[in-house]
C-alpha cells in the first residue's frame, strides 16, 4: 500500500471524528443537524475512498446510500420536523461544552488505546479505521447521554450508525445484503422515533426527555 | 543569647549581620566546592545523636546544589532583614529563630542518617513554626499556626515510616546503608507514596497544601520569602534524596503519579492564586503551583529514568532543578516586594492599594521584574526553566507504556495551561497593587523602603535577568548534580555558538535567551529614536477618559476580584464549584443590588472536614474516658497489656 | 561575504514584515468592504493613518506612569522580534535559531502581558475590562498554541520553525489528521489572538463589546501608532506562522541563492494576498459572539490541539 492512499483514508476517518467532535460542541438544533450531514458527506467520501482502493465495487452503493439518506433525506426530514415542532430557538443546556469536550478527548484517547493494544498483527489501515470508528460511537452516545433534546438524541444515534458503517466497511468483505439491511433498518428506526416525537409532543407539549421522566414520577 | 539581646535596638542588625556573614561564607565555601572538585563527596561523622549510627553528614553535588539555593536565598533575606527587621514590632519573637531556622535548612540538605535527618527537618518545622507565630495576637496567625503544626507532624511521622521502611528489618539509619538495599516493589511504591506525604506536605502538594497559604503569609515578610522560596526547595530536597537516590531504580508508574500530581497541583495553586486578593496568600497559593512544575517535571524524570532513556531523564531533571533555583530567586523577590508594600501601607489586601508606582518607584520596578520572571516571558529565567520543561515533554512520545504516553501531553497541556495562568495572575497582582489610582488613603503616605531591602531586591532581580539570559551556564553547573543521579548529563552548554541552548543535540530546538534580550532593546530604541527623530514631541496632561463624568472615584476601578471575574466564570465552576447569586431589588425600591459569589475549597472539603469531623467525633464519644474510677483505669490497662501479650503469643 | 549576504536577508526579512504590515492589513480592509459593496479606503490608508498618529501630540492621562509610556516600544520590539522570526520568504536564516516557536509564542505573551499592564495604569474601568477579558482569552489561548507547537514537532521532530517549515514541505509528512486538527485550532487562536471577528471587533468602540480597543483607549498619537503597528505585525505573524507551516510551497531555505529568494518572496506575497482574502471573507459571513461564548471557542481550540498531540502519541507506535 502506498502512502498516499492510506494518508487519504486516515485523514478521511479521522476527519469523521473531528466532525463527531463538532457536533458535540453545536448547542443548536439546526446547527447540529447541518453538522450531521456534513458527518454523512464525510461518512460516504471516505467509504468511497475505501471502496476504490479495495477494488469493492458493492461499497459504492453503501457510500451512495449514505449520501444520499443520511446526508439529504435525513436532516431534511429533521429539519421539517423541527420546524412543524416549533423547536428550532431551543438551546441545549444539559452539559457544558467543556466537560462534554473533555469527556471526548478522553473517549477518543481510550479507544485508540484499546483499538491499537489488541489489534497488534493487523494490518496498519484496518486498526486507525477501527480506532476511528470506535471512537466514533462512543462519541454519538456521549451525544445521546449528553443531551436533553429528542432530536439530538436521535442525531447521536445516527452518528453512532455512521461509526458502524466506517468499521464495516474498514473491515473489508462485509456482504452488501447487510450493509443495506442496516441502511434500512436504521431508516425505519428514524421513522419510529419520528412518530415517537410527535406522539411525545403532542403528550407533553414538549420534546425534551425529562418530561418523560417527570410523567413517571421520576426526576434524575 | 540573641533572645536575651532581642528586646535592644542593635540586636537586629547584628542577629541579620551575622546571619548574612554566615550565609555568605557558606555560600562561598559550597560553590567554591563545586566549581573546584565537582563530583566530589566529602562525608563525616559525628559521634552524636543514635549510638550506633552517629551523626553523619555528607556533601556530596545535590546537596552543595541546594546547599546553594539555601545560603543564597539566606544571605539576600538577612540582606533584606537588616532594612525590614527595624519595623518588627516585637523583635525578640523573630530574631532568635531566624538564625536557628536557617541552619536547620542547612542540616536537613547535609543529613547522611535518616535520624539526623528527621531531627533536622523537625527543627526546621519547628523553628519555622514559631516564626509563624511571631505575631500570634492575631486569631488568623494563631489558625494558621495550629494548622501548620498539626501538617508538620502529619508530614514528620510519613517521612518517619518512609525511612523506617527505606531501613528495612535491620534498621539501619544510614543513608549508605539504604542505598545498598534494593527494597522490593510493594515496599517501594509504599516509600514513593510516604515521600509524597511527607515531602508533599511540605513543599506544598494538593491536596496537602492546606497549610501553606495559611502559614506562609503569616510570617514577617522576609520569613515568608525563606519559607516559600527556600524551604519548600529543602521539601524537593528529600523527595529528590529518597526517590532518586535511595530507592534505586524506580518504577514507570511512580512517574505517572508524581506526573499527574504535579499536573494538577500547578494547575489548581495558580487558579486559587487568582481568585485571591491578600497580596501575600497569592504569592504563597504561586508557590504551589511552581511546585507542582518542579514535581511534573520530576514526574518526567523519574519516567525516563525508568525506561532507561539517560539523556531524556537528564534534561528533565536538570529542567526540576533549574526551575528551583529560578523560584527562590523571583519568589524570594516577590516576597520581599510584598513585605516593602506592607511596611510602606500596612495594607496586605490589594483591594485598598493600587498606584503604588508612584510612591514606590524602585519597588515597583524590581517587583515588575519578578512579575515577569514569574510568568514565564522571555528573557527572564522563568521562561528558560518552562522552556526546558516543554523540551522534555516533546521527547515523551518514545515512552514505550501507553499510560505515560496519554498522560504526558496531558500533563504538557496542564503545564501550558498554568503557565498561561500565572501570567494572568500576576497581571492582577502587578496590576491591581501598583497600577490605577490609590484606593485608600495609607497609599498616599507610603514612602519608598530603605536601602536594604532595595538592594535585596535589586540583586533578586538581578539573578532573575542573568540566569534568564545566560541559562547555558546554569545548565552546565547543574550537570553534576544529574551525573551522580541519572547517569548522564546534558550536552555541554557554554560551548555552543552566541551561548545559546541546545538541549537535545539531534533536534537542534535552540532558545537564546541573550539574543531575544538584545534584540527587544535594540529594537525598542530603534523604535524610540525614530520616533523621538521624526515624530511629533508634543505631550499633554489630561483627564482621563470616562464616559463623559470626570474624575471617577477610586473605587469605580476594576478590583482584583472583578479582575478574575471571567476566569472565574470560566474554571471556578469546576475548579471551587463557585456560584453567583445576584440579588436584583424590585423596580423602586432603594437598597442596592447585589452580587453574591460562593467559593468551596474543594481540597479542604473532601479531605480534611471528613478528618476534622471524625476527630471530634471520637472526642465526643471518647470524652467520658476522662472520668472513670481508678478500678476502671487500672482494668483498661491491665486489658490492653493482655491484649498485647495475646498478639505476641499469636504472631507466627 | 556569504555572512553579509545571509545578514542582509535577515535584515530584508525584519525590514519586509515591517512593511508590509500595515499594507496587508489594508488589504483586508479593502477586501472586506468590497464584499459588502462598499468602495472601502485606500490600500495605503493604514500607512497614511500612522503617519498621521504620529504627527499628533500625545494626550496622556493624569496619574498615567512611566509603565504606560515605555509599553507600546516594549510591545512594538517584542512583537517585531517575534514577527522576523517566523520563515517568512525564507527559512534557516542568520538568526532563525534565536528563538523556537514555544520562544515566539512566549515573546507574543510578554507584548501581551505589558498591554494588559498598560490598560490598568490609568485606572479607568475601560482598561480593566479590556485587561480582565483579554488575560482570559490569554490563559486559553496559550495553552491551545503551546498544544499545537507540540504537535507540530512531534512531526517534524523540532520546535525550531524552519525545521518544522523544512519537513512540511518535504515529501516525507503525509496527510496527518492531526494536522489538520493543529491547523483548526491555530486558525482558532490565530482569530483570538488578532482579535478579530468573531471574538472581537477590530473595528468597534462599543464598550460591552470591546477587549482589545477598551485596553488602549487611552493610547494617543505616536504612542498609538507604535500599538497599531504592533497590532498589524501580529497579524502578519500568524498569517505567515500558517503559510509556513501549511502551505511551505515555495519557501527558501538556507543558502538559497537570490533567484530562491525571489522567488519565495513571490509565493510569500501570493499565499499572504490568499489567507487575506480568506479571513475578509470569514469575518464578513459571521457575527461577533458573546464575551461569554468566546471561552467556548477557545476551549475547542485547545481540546482540538489536545486530541491532535494526542492522537500523534498513541500512533507513533504504529
Amino acid at each position: 500500500m502506498n502512502g498516499l492512499t492510506f494518508d487519504i483514508a486516515h485523514l478521511l476517518a479521522g476527519s469523521l471524528v473531528l466532525v463527531s467532535f463538532m457536533m458535540l460542541y453545536q448547542d443548536r438544533l439546526f446547527a447540529l443537524i447541518n453538522v450531521f450531514a456534513l458527518h454523512a458527506v464525510v461518512l460516504a467520501l471516505s467509504v468511497a475512498w475505501q471502496a476504490y482502493i479495495q477494488d469493492a465495487h458493492h461499497l459504492y452503493i453503501t457510500a451512495a446510500i449514505a449520501l444520499v439518506f443520511k446526508a439529504v433525506v435525513i436532516p431534511v426530514g429533521l429539519h421539517r420536523i423541527i420546524q412543524r415542532l416549533g423547536i428550532h430557538r431551543d438551546i441545549e443546556t444539559a452539559v457544558g461544552i467543556g466537560p462534554t469536550m473533555l469527556a471526548g478527548i478522553g473517549l477518543v484517547t481510550l479507544s485508540m488505546v484499546l483499538m491499537l493494544r489488541v489489534t497488534p498483527e493487523a494490518d496498519p489501515l484496518a486498526r486507525e479505521d477501527l480506532a476511528f470508528a470506535l471512537s466514533i460511537i462512543l462519541l454519538g452516545l456521549l451525544v445521546m447521554v449528553t443531551r436533553r433534546n429528542a432530536v439530538s438524541q436521535v442525531v447521536g444515534f445516527m452518528s453512532l450508525e455512521n461509526g458502524l458503517v466506517l468499521a464495516a466497511t474498514g473491515a473489508k468483505g462485509m456482504p452488501l445484503v447487510v450493509e443495506i439491511s442496516v441502511a434500512f433498518s436504521i431508516l425505519i428506526a428514524f421513522i419510529v422515533i419520528g412518530v415517537f416525537l410527535f406522539r411525545i409532543r403532542e403528550r407533553f407539549d414538549s420534546v425534551d426527555v425529562g418530561a418523560l421522566d417527570d410523567y413517571r414520577g421520576e426526576r434524575r | 543569647m540573641a533572645a536575651v539581646v532581642g528586646r535592644r535596638a542593635p540586636a537586629t542588625s547584628l542577629v541579620y549581620g551575622a546571619a548574612l556573614a554566615i550565609s555568605a561564607a557558606l555560600l562561598a565555601i559550597v560553590a567554591g566546592h563545586l566549581a573546584d572538585n565537582p563530583g566530589v563527596v566529602s562525608a563525616v561523622a559525628l559521634p552524636l545523636g543514635l549510638p550506633w549510627t552517629g551523626a553523619r553528614f555528607r556533601l556530596d553535588s545535590l546537596s552543595a546544589f541546594f546547599l546553594v539555593v539555601v545560603n543564597l536565598g539566606g544571605a539576600v533575606t538577612s540582606l533584606y532583614g537588616l532594612g525590614y527587621g527595624r519595623h518588627e514590632s516585637q523583635p525578640h519573637r523573630v530574631l532568635p529563630f531566624y538564625p536557628a531556622f536557617l541552619a536547620g535548612m542547612n542540616l536537613v540538605v547535609l543529613a547522611d542518617d535518616a535520624f539526623s535527618f528527621l531531627l533536622s527537618w523537625e527543627f526546621m518545622s519547628l523553628a519555622s513554626w514559631a516564626l509563624v507565630m511571631a505575631h500570634h495576637r492575631d486569631e488568623a496567625n494563631r489558625r494558621a499556626g495550629y494548622i501548620y503544626l498539626v501538617m508538620a507532624s502529619f508530614g514528620t511521622l510519613a517521612l518517619l515510616l518512609a525511612f523506617g521502611l527505606l531501613a528495612g528489618p535491620a534498621g539501619t539509619y544510614a543513608f549508605d546503608a539504604m542505598r545498598a538495599a534494593h527494597p522490593g516493589l510493594l515496599a517501594a511504591g509504599a516509600v514513593l507514596a510516604l515521600m509524597l506525604l511527607g515531602a508533599g506536605s511540605k513543599a506544598g502538594l494538593v491536596p496537602l497544601h492546606a497549610w501553606l497559604p495559611l502559614a506562609h503569609p503569616a510570617a514577617p515578610s522576609h520569613v515568608s520569602a525563606l519559607m516559600s522560596g527556600i524551604m519548600t526547595k529543602v521539601a524537593i530536597y528529600g523527595f529528590i534524596r529518597v526517590v532518586f537516590d535511595l530507592l534505586g531504580e524506580p518504577a514507570w508508574w511512580s512517574g505517572v503519579v508524581v506526573l499527574l500530581i504535579g499536573g494538577a497541583t500547578a494547575v489548581l495553586g495558580i487558579l486559587h492564586a487568582l481568585m485571591e486578593k491578600d497580596l501575600k496568600r497569592l504569592l504563597a497559593y504561586s508557590t504551589i503551583e511552581n511546585i507542582g512544575v518542579v514535581f511534573a517535571s520530576l514526574g518526567l524524570a523519574l519516567a525516563f529514568k525508568a525506561n532507561a532513556m539517560p539523556s531524556a531523564a537528564a534534561l528533565a531533571f536538570t529542567a526540576a532543578l533549574f526551575h528551583v533555583l529560578n523560584h527562590s530567586f523571583f519568589k524570594s523577590l516577590l516576597f520581599f516586594g510584598a513585605g516593602a508594600v506592607l511596611s510602606a501601607t500596612g495594607e496586605r489586601d490589594m483591594e485598598r492599594l493600587g498606584g503604588l508606582i508612584h510612591r514606590l518607584p524602585v519597588t515597583s520596578f524590581v517587583f515588575l521584574v519578578g512579575c515577569v520572571s514569574i510568568s514565564a516571558l522571555p528573557p527572564f529565567n522563568g521562561f528558560a526553566s518552562e522552556w526546558l520543561v516543554f523540551q522534555a515533554i516533546l521527547q515523551s512520545p518514545e515512552l514505550p507504556q501507553w499510560g505515560l504516553k496519554v498522560i504526558v501531553p496531558a500533563v504538557g497541556g496542564m503545564l501550558a495551561l498554568a503557565a498561561a495562568l500565572a501570567a494572568a495572575c500576576f497581571v492582577k497582582a502587578f496590576g491591581i497593587t501598583f497600577l490605577g489610582r490609590a484606593r485608600s488613603t495609607a497609599v498616599e503616605r507610603a514612602h519608598e523602603v530603605d536601602r536594604w531591602s532595595l538592594a535585596a531586591m535589586a540583586m533578586l532581580a538581578v539573578f532573575c535577568l542573568l540566569a534568564g539570559i545566560l541559562p547555558g551556564f546554569v545548565i552546565d553547573s547543574l550537570s553534576p548534580v544529574t551525573l551522580s543521579l541519572i547517569g548522564d548529563r546534558m550536552p555541554v552548554q557554554t560551548a555552543q555558538p552566541w551561548l545559546s541552548i541546545v538541549p537535545i543535540a539531534e533536534s537542534r530546538s535552540s532558545y537564546n535567551g541573550l539574543l531575544v534580550f538584545v534584540f527587544i532593546t535594540i529594537s525598542a530604541s530603534l523604535a524610540a529614536f525614530f520616533i523621538h527623530r521624526f515624530a511629533s514631541h508634543a505631550l499633554r496632561r489630561g483627564p482621563a477618559w470616562g464616559c463623559g463624568f470626570a474624575d471617577a472615584v477610586p473605587s469605580a476601578q476594576y478590583t482584583a476580584v472583578s479582575f478574575a471575574q471571567p476566569i472565574r466564570r470560566v474554571f471556578g465552576s469546576f475548579a471551587f464549584r463557585a456560584r453567583e447569586t445576584v440579588e436584583m431589588p424590585a423596580p423602586g425600591a432603594l437598597e442596592p443590588a447585589r452580587l453574591k459569589v460562593d467559593f468551596h475549597d474543594v481540597a479542604w472539603e473532601t479531605f480534611y472536614q471528613p478528618i476534622t469531623g471524625a476527630i471530634d467525633f471520637a472526642t465526643d464519644r471518647l470524652n467520658h474516658l476522662q472520668f472513670l474510677t481508678i478500678r476502671r483505669y487500672l482494668t483498661l490497662v491491665f486489658l490492653y497489656l493482655v491484649i498485647l501479650l495475646l498478639v505476641l503469643a499469636l504472631w507466627p | 561575504m556569504a555572512v553579509i549576504f545571509e545578514l542582509a536577508v535577515q535584515g530584508a526579512q525584519m525590514l519586509l514584515v515591517l512593511l508590509l504590515a500595515p499594507l496587508l492589513i489594508g488589504f483586508v480592509r479593502k477586501v472586506k468592504a468590497r464584499l459588502v459593496r462598499r468602495q472601502g479606503p485606500l490600500l495605503i490608508q493604514p500607512y497614511r493613518d500612522l503617519i498621521r498618529l504620529m504627527r499628533k501630540e500625545v494626550v496622556l492621562a493624569d496619574n498615567a506612569s512611566w509603565l504606560f509610556r515605555v509599553t507600546p516600544y516594549l510591545i512594538f520590539a517584542a512583537t517585531w522580534v517575534a514577527a522576523a522570526l517566523v520563515p517568512t520568504f525564507a527559512a534557516g536564516l542568520q538568526f532563525s535559531w534565536t528563538a523556537d516557536l514555544i520562544v515566539i509564542v512566549a515573546l507574543l505573551g510578554s507584548a501581551r502581558f505589558f498591554q494588559a499592564l498598560a490598560g490598568m495604569d490609568v485606572g479607568t474601568s475601560f482598561g480593566g475590562i479590556g485587561a480582565s477579558r483579554e488575560v482570559m482569552i490569554a490563559s486559553l489561548a496559550e495553552p491551545a498554541m503551546l498544544l499545537i507547537v507540540f504537535s507540530l514537532a512531534l512531526v517534524a521532530g523540532a520546535t525550531q520553525l524552519s525545521t518544522v517549515a523544512a519537513f512540511m514541505g518535504s515529501p516525507e509528512v503525509g496527510l496527518r489528521v492531526s494536522l489538520g486538527m493543529s491547523l483548526i485550532a491555530l486558525v482558532m487562536v490565530a482569530i483570538a489572538e488578532n482579535a478579530r471577528i468573531p471574538v472581537d471587533n477590530p473595528a468597534t468602540h462599543l464598550e460591552l463589546t470591546m477587549v482589545h480597543e477598551a485596553m488602549i483607549l487611552e493610547y494617543s498619537g505616536r504612542h498609538l501608532a507604535m500599538i497599531e503597528l504592533a497590532t498589524f505585525l501580529k497579524l502578519v505573524l500568524y498569517v505567515s506562522l500558517i503559510s509556513c507551516v501549511f502551505l511551505p510551497w515555495g519557501l527558501a531555505h538556507a543558502g538559497a541563492g537570490p533567484k530562491a529568494l525571489a522567488l519565495g518572496a513571490a509565493a510569500y506575497l501570493v499565499k499572504l494576498a490568499v489567507l487575506a482574502v480568506l479571513l475578509a471573507v470569514f469575518e464578513t459571513a459571521v457575527a461577533k459572539m458573546r464575551v461569554f461564548r468566546v471561552p467556548d471557542f477557545l476551549g475547542a481550540a485547545l481540546m482540538l490541539a489536545l486530541l491532535g498531540t494526542l492522537l500523534l502519541f498513541v500512533s507513533r507506535s504504529l
